[in-house]
């Protein structure tokens, strides 16, 4: 895990070679997390995996979070180790919601990755976030004929209205 | 015919002197009704179908290790009730218990092994989730697996009990022999308080209310 000050140095040096990617970073409860712009997201990863010294490899988990009164909304992480150091870091694209019913769109990382495929998948399927350059982009736990994105924030829960005691009808 | 009670032993002496080809007349009726049963065909049928179900080897969810596996273990031994053949096929089986919550995606699957069984067929929702989805009130389940199939028999709990999945059971089978239980009514002896009883006890129900109490015990006993 790089420290704070190794987080530092790791943005000055994608700075060096991807001007104006890295947006900003973060280091929070011993985290280290590099938020970029979505639009370069695969420059700083393909630098982060092939770079000497660096080398992070192994993307463990690629998922997306809906930080809804937030602005932007969407973000996709992408979790990356080094094996050999068992160094994390985090990156984090914010995507903002292009509204009017379209869907929020990034570039596909399977060509770095392989192993995104299926997460890519499942992202698209609970949020509705549009890898671009994906091979099969198609929902891949709910049915395909579902209609709509559960993970979003403004999605409603579903199931059946259950009067509780707290929303209950008083009749007085 | 007036049957009178008679000892074992003289029935004994009875069925020997029969054997020999001694006993005629009056004697030789009086042994033949005492030992015929008169019923109806449908009776004996439903009995030997409730004494015989075909449970299909089926789980949903975590409920699965309460109903299709725990049950046919030596401790609670569902072969007591003749249900301990588990058919692996729809086309053999007879009842399917919906042991655990089903989700939007596992719904027609269910539904077309439902369809695949063969009649007469029967149903048993098992535990809170496939009853009303339990705790599960989100996008992924079913409400309830009598959204989309009929379901005979419920059986509560988060899981039940084996013990309760076999009261269900033992419960199914009297539906199946078409005499349901009345619940409450059966356990405090309170038949005839049903509420077309308007007279009082033990009194002649409306003739709609009638009428309604035989088309219930109709499709019960289709």
């Amino acid at each position: 895990m790089p420290d704070a000050p190794g987080l530092e140095l790791i943005r000055g040096e994608i700075e060096r070679d991807c001007p104006s990617a890295v947006l900003a970073t973060s280091f929070d409860r011993s985290q280290a997390a590099l938020i970029v712009d979505p639009e370069k997201v695969l420059d700083v990863l393909r630098w982060l995996k092939e770079q000497p010294g660096q080398r992070y490899d192994f993307l463990s988990s690629l998922h997306a979070a809906d930080y809804l009164p937030a602005e932007p909304r969407f973000a996709v992480h992408y979790e990356l180790i080094n094996r050999d150091r068992v160094e994390r870091v985090r990156v984090k694209a914010m995507l903002a919601d292009p509204g009017n019913e379209e869907l929020p769109e990034i570039d596909s990382c399977v060509d770095l990755f392989p192993t995104a495929e299926a997460q890519e998948r499942e992202v698209f399927d609970f949020f509705g976030i549009v890898f671009r350059g994906h091979p099969n982009l198609t929902r891949i736990l709910l049915p395909d004929d579902y209609v709509g994105w559960p993970q979003r924030r403004d999605f409603p829960v579903g199931g059946e209205p259950v009067t509780f005691t707290y929303s209950e009808r008083r009749y007085d | 015919m007036e049957v009178e009670r008679r000892s074992l032993r003289e029935k004994q002496v009875d069925a020997r002197a029969m054997l020999r080809g001694d006993l005629e007349g009056e004697d030789l009726e009086r042994y033949v009704e005492e030992r015929v049963v008169t019923t109806t065909f449908e009776k004996v049928q439903n009995w030997a179908r409730s004494n015989s179900i075909f449970p299909l080897t089926f789980g949903l969810a975590c409920c699965a290790i309460e109903a299709p596996i725990s049950i046919v273990t030596a401790r609670y031994d569902l072969a007591r009730f003749g249900a301990e053949a588990l058919r692996a096929s729809p086309r053999q089986a007879d009842l399917i218990i919906l042991s655990g919550r089903v989700s939007i995606k596992m719904a027609p699957v269910v539904r077309r092994l439902y369809d695949q069984m063969l009649e007469p067929k029967w149903v048993m929702a098992m535990g809170a989730c496939s009853s009303s989805a339990g705790m599960f009130a989100n996008y992924a389940v079913v409400q309830g697996a009598d959204k989309f199939m009929p379901v005979d028999m419920y059986v509560p709990g988060c899981p039940p009990r084996p013990e309760a999945v076999l009261y269900g059971f033992t419960k199914l089978q009297r539906q199946i022999q078409g005499n349901p239980d009345q619940g409450w009514r059966q356990r405090y002896d309170a038949y005839g308080t049903e509420e077309w009883a308007r007279g009082g006890p033990r009194s002649e129900p409306t003739p709609e209310a009638a009428e309604a109490y035989r088309e219930a015990r109709e499709l019960t006993l289709a």
